[in-house]
C-alpha cells in the first residue's frame, strides 16, 4: 500500500477534525483526529482517496473564472450543484472509503475549468454555484429559486425521492437535472422524468458489466450474499437479472443480517474471522461469491474469510464502477492529473459523474454556440450530441430514458481488471446497450 | 565536388540496383516508438526486418526527423522532455526541453524551431532544437495533441482533445489566430500538399474534418463505414496525404483498418485491414511504402502504396505508437 505522508505539519485540528457534512458520525471523526494528533502518517489507499478534506468546500460559492475584464458579448452559462446531505447514512467500513466533503463537487469544478478553457475561445463563461441541505424540501425550494435566478443546469447528488421531487418542481421550467449519485432503477424506468439525465450508471448497468466479465471468465456458479437494506436487495435483483440474461447460475442466496453498531470497535477482527466462514458454511459448490452491499457496510468482511477459497465480487473484491482513480486508459492520465491538481485528492465515481454532467452542458454550449437553456437542453436530447469522456468511445444519452451510455470499469480497489461491455456481447445498435435495461424492455414512457 | 558526389551516388545507385534488382524501393530506416516498452524499433525498409532497438526514456510517443534527417526526435512523455538520437549511429545526441507530458512534435518548414503539444498543461511549447531552449509557450485548449504545419510555414495547427478544436497559430506572432470546432477528441492535423486544406481526425467523433486554411471554414466531414464493425469502433487517428495530393490514408484505431480516401472527391475508396488499434502512419521518403503502428498487436503493417495492398506485418516493441522513416 502506498503511504500518503499526509499534509505538511499544520494545526491539523481545525481541518481534519472539522465536521464532515456527509457524515456526522462522531466515531469516524474521532479516528481521524486521533491519527493526526498522535502524529502517525495518514494512510491513503491508492484505490480510493480519503485524503484530508481540502479547506475550501464552502457551500454557496460562485466560482468566478480568471478573466476579470468581461465584455458584454461573453455568454454566461450557470450550473448549480445540489447536494443532499445524508446525515443518516452510515460511514463505510473502511477508513479509506470515507467520502471527502467535496465528493462530486470537485468533479463539477473540474468540468467548469475544462469548459472554461474551451469557452475562452468561444466567448463563453461557465459558473458554478452550490446548494447543500439535509432537508429534502428545503433543498428543492432552494434549487427552484436558483433555477429562477438563471441556473438552469442542476447537477444533483441526492436520494431518489428527492430527485423526483426536484424534477417535478422544475417540470415547467427550461431546466434539466443531472443525477450523478443514484443508481436507482426506478428513476430510469417507471419513475423516469423527461427533465432528468443520469450520468450515474444504473444498478442493472453495473450488474450487467460485472456479469459479462464473469461470463467471459466462465465463473458461472454464483453464491449470492445480500445485505438487509432495500438498496442491497435492489442491487441483488439487478445481479439476478444479469445472471439470467447471461446464462449464469445462482446456486444459493444468503441474507446477511447484521446490526450496524459501532462502525469499528477497538478490535473486531477476532469475531469476524469466525463469523464469515461459519456464515458461508455448507454452500453448494460455487465459482465466485457475489456480495450485494451498496452501503459498503459489510462486503469488505468477505474477501479472505470465505469458507472455501473463492473470489469475492460485487460490492467488494472485484466491483463495477464508472470511474477509478488509477485509470490511465484513453488519455485518462491527464484527466486524473488535472483533477488531482484541482482537488488535492483522487477522483471518485461521483466526481466523474458530475464532471460528465458539467461537460455535457459545455459540449452542448460549444456545439450550439449558445447559452440559452432550451437550446442546450434540446441539443443534449438530439442525436447530434456526443461526449468524449476518457472511456475510449463516445458517450451518448439513451433517447428513451436519459441514461448516459458508458463503458464500466471492472476493478479491484487498486487497479482495473477489465472494461465492459466484454468482447462477444453484441448488440444491434450499440454494444453499450448490452449494459442495463434496453429500449425494448424499458418501462419509461415520459420520453415518448 | 558536387559532380563527384553525384557520380558516387550513381555508382552506389547502380550497385544497389544490382544487389536488389527485384526491389522497387530504396532502403530507408523506419523508426517506430514503442509507448510501453520505452524503445524505438528500427526497421530496414528494404528487407522489412528489425535491424536495431534503441532504448529511450519513458513512454516514447510522437517521433519526427530533424537536422536534415540526421536526428530522430522523440517525445518521452513521462520524462517531460524530448530525446534526440542519431539516425545513423542510434546514439543519444541530447535532450530537448518541453512542457509536461509532451506528445506530438513538429518542425517549422525551415527546420527550426520545433513545436510540441504538451498534453498535461494546455500549452504548445516552441523549442529551439539547436540551442536546446524553450522560446515560448502558446496557450491552447485542454489536452493539446495533433500538430500540423502548412507547407509555406505560416500556419501551425494544433488540436486539443477535450476542447475539440483545431487552433490556428500564426508561426510569426506565435498567437492563436482562429479556432475551429471539430468533432470529439481531435487527434491529428495534416495539411494537403498545396496548403489549401487541413484534415483533422476526430477519434471519438469518428470523422475527419476538412478545413479551408484561408477562410477556416469547414469544407467537409468525412465519415467511415465498415460492414461488420460498429460505429463506435471507428476511431480515426493518423492521417497522411501523399505528396502528389491525391490520396489520403486514415488510420481507424480499433476498427483495425486504414481508409484510403480520394483527396479531391473526399470519398473513401477502400479499407485496408491492418493490425489491431492502428494509430499512426508514416510514408517512406519515396512514398512507395506506408507503415502503420498497431498498438495492441505490437506490430507494424506495411502497405504497398501503388497496389494498396498490405504486404507484411513486422513485430516491433510493446504498444507501437509513432513512426517516421529516414533516408539511409
Amino acid at each position: 500500500m502506498r503511504i500518503y505522508a499526509g499534509p505538511a505539519p499544520r494545526p491539523a485540528r481545525s481541518v481534519l477534525c472539522r465536521p464532515n457534512p456527509s457524515f456526522l458520525k462522531g466515531f469516524s471523526l474521532v479516528v481521524a483526529c486521533a491519527v493526526v494528533m498522535t502524529g502517525v502518517a495518514f494512510p491513503v489507499h491508492a484505490g480510493e482517496g480519503a485524503a484530508p478534506p481540502p479547506a475550501q468546500a464552502a457551500p454557496s460559492e460562485t466560482q468566478a473564472p480568471a478573466a476579470e475584464a468581461k465584455t458584454d458579448d461573453v455568454l454566461k452559462i450557470r450550473i448549480l450543484m445540489a447536494r443532499e446531505i445524508q446525515e443518516d447514512r452510515l460511514p463505510p467500513l473502511s477508513l479509506l472509503d470515507i467520502p471527502p466533503p467535496d465528493d462530486g463537487l470537485a468533479g463539477a469544478r473540474l468540468g467548469i475549468e475544462d469548459n472554461n478553457t474551451t469557452g475562452r475561445f468561444l466567448k463563453q463563461e461557465f459558473l458554478l454555484d452550490t446548494v447543500e441541505n439535509a432537508n429534502a424540501d428545503e433543498l428543492v425550494a432552494e434549487v427552484s429559486k436558483k433555477v429562477d435566478e438563471g441556473f438552469p443546469f442542476v447537477v444533483a447528488d441526492a436520494r431518489p425521492e428527492t430527485l423526483l421531487k426536484l424534477a417535478d418542481a422544475l417540470k415547467d421550467k427550461d431546466a434539466v437535472v443531472f443525477n450523478v449519485g443514484s443508481p436507482d432503477e426506478t428513476l430510469r424506468e417507471e419513475n423516469c422524468r423527461v427533465n432528468v439525465k443520469h450520468t450515474a450508471p444504473s444498478r442493472t448497468m453495473l450488474a450487467d458489466a460485472l456479469a459479462q466479465y464473469l461470463a467471459w471468465k466462465q465463473w458461472r456458479n454464483w453464491l449470492l450474499v445480500v445485505g438487509p437494506t432495500p438498496e442491497d436487495k435492489a442491487f441483488a435483483d439487478a445481479l439476478k437479472r444479469a445472471a439470467t440474461r447471461f446464462g449464469l447460475k445462482i446456486v444459493d442466496e444468503r441474507l446477511f443480517e447484521y446490526e450496524p453498531g459501532s462502525r469499528r470497535a477497538d478490535g473486531g477482527f477476532e469475531q469476524i474471522q469466525q463469523q464469515i466462514p461459519s456464515f458461508m458454511q455448507g454452500a453448494p459448490d460455487h465459482d465466485v461469491v457475489v456480495v450485494a452491499d451498496e452501503g459498503e457496510l459489510f462486503a469488505e468482511y468477505f474477501p479472505y474469510r470465505t469458507w472455501i477459497s473463492r473470489p469475492v465480487v460485487g460490492s467488494a473484491g472485484l466491483y463495477p464502477t464508472t470511474w477509478h482513480p488509477a485509470v490511465e486508459l484513453w488519455g485518462g492520465t491527464q484527466f486524473q492529473n488535472r483533477f488531482q491538481r484541482l482537488a488535492k485528492r483522487q477522483m471518485r465515481p461521483i466526481d466523474y459523474n458530475a464532471w460528465t454532467a458539467v461537460r455535457s452542458v459545455g459540449e452542448a454550449a460549444s456545439r450550439t454556440n449558445s447559452s440559452d437553456a432550451k437550446t442546450l437542453i434540446d441539443y443534449m436530447r438530439s442525436d447530434k450530441f456526443d461526449l468524449a469522456a476518457f472511456k475510449g468511445q463516445k458517450l451518448t444519452y439513451r433517447s428513451w430514458n436519459g441514461q448516459l451510455r458508458q463503458p464500466i470499469f471492472i476493478t479491484t480497489p487498486k487497479i482495473h481488471v477489465t472494461v465492459s461491455p466484454q468482447p462477444g456481447f453484441l448488440h444491434e445498435f450499440s454494444e453499450l446497450d448490452t449494459l442495463g435495461v434496453d429500449r425494448p424492455e424499458t418501462k419509461c414512457t415520459a420520453f415518448q | 565536388m558536387k559532380r563527384q558526389s553525384t557520380g558516387l551516388a550513381l555508382a552506389l545507385f547502380a550497385g544497389v540496383m544490382l544487389a536488389f534488382s527485384a526491389s522497387n524501393a530504396f532502403a530507408y530506416r523506419v523508426f517506430i516508438s514503442n509507448e510501453k516498452e520505452n524503445t524505438i524499433s528500427v526497421i530496414d525498409s528494404e528487407t522489412l526486418e528489425l535491424i536495431h532497438t534503441i532504448k529511450t526514456g519513458n513512454r516514447p510517443r510522437g517521433i519526427i526527423l530533424g537536422n536534415e534527417g540526421k536526428w530522430v526526435i522523440v517525445c518521452v512523455s513521462d520524462d517531460n522532455k524530448l530525446q534526440v538520437f542519431d539516425t545513423q549511429t542510434y546514439e543519444l545526441v541530447k535532450d530537448l526541453p518541453s512542457g509536461p507530458d509532451p506528445e506530438l512534435p513538429i518542425l517549422h518548414t525551415s527546420g527550426n524551431p520545433l513545436y510540441v503539444s504538451n498534453e498535461d498543461d494546455n500549452l504548445v511549447t516552441v523549442v529551439d532544437i539547436f540551442e536546446n531552449r524553450i522560446i515560448t509557450d502558446i496557450p491552447v485548449g485542454v489536452e493539446p495533441e495533433g500538430m500540423g504545419m502548412s507547407p509555406d510555414g505560416k500556419w501551425l495547427v494544433n488540436t486539443s482533445e477535450t476542447t475539440n478544436m483545431a487552433h490556428f497559430i500564426d508561426t510569426e506572432s506565435l498567437k492563436v489566430v482562429d479556432n475551429v470546432l471539430v468533432d470529439s477528441r481531435p487527434r491529428v492535423a495534416e495539411f494537403t500538399p498545396d496548403g489549401k486544406e487541413v484534415w483533422v481526425s476526430a477519434e471519438i467523433g469518428g470523422t475527419v474534418t476538412v478545413i479551408a486554411t484561408d477562410s477556416r471554414e469547414v469544407l467537409a466531414k468525412i465519415n467511415f463505414e465498415i460492414q461488420g464493425i460498429t460505429k463506435d469502433a471507428i476511431q480515426p487517428v493518423g492521417v497522411r496525404i501523399s505528396s502528389d495530393g491525391k490520396k489520403a490514408f486514415v488510420a481507424l484505431g480499433p476498427a483495425n483498418r486504414v481508409a484510403v480516401v480520394d483527396v479531391a472527391t473526399r470519398e473513401v475508396e477502400r479499407y485496408l485491414l491492418v493490425g489491431q488499434r492502428v494509430w499512426n502512419l508514416g510514408f517512406t521518403p519515396d512514398e512507395k511504402l506506408l507503415f502503420t503502428t498497431n498498438g495492441t498487436s505490437n506490430d507494424v503493417s506495411v502497405i504497398d502504396v501503388a497496389s494498396l495492398k498490405v504486404t507484411k506485418s513486422i513485430r516491433v516493441g510493446r504498444y507501437p505508437w509513432g513512426v517516421v522513416a529516414a533516408p539511409n
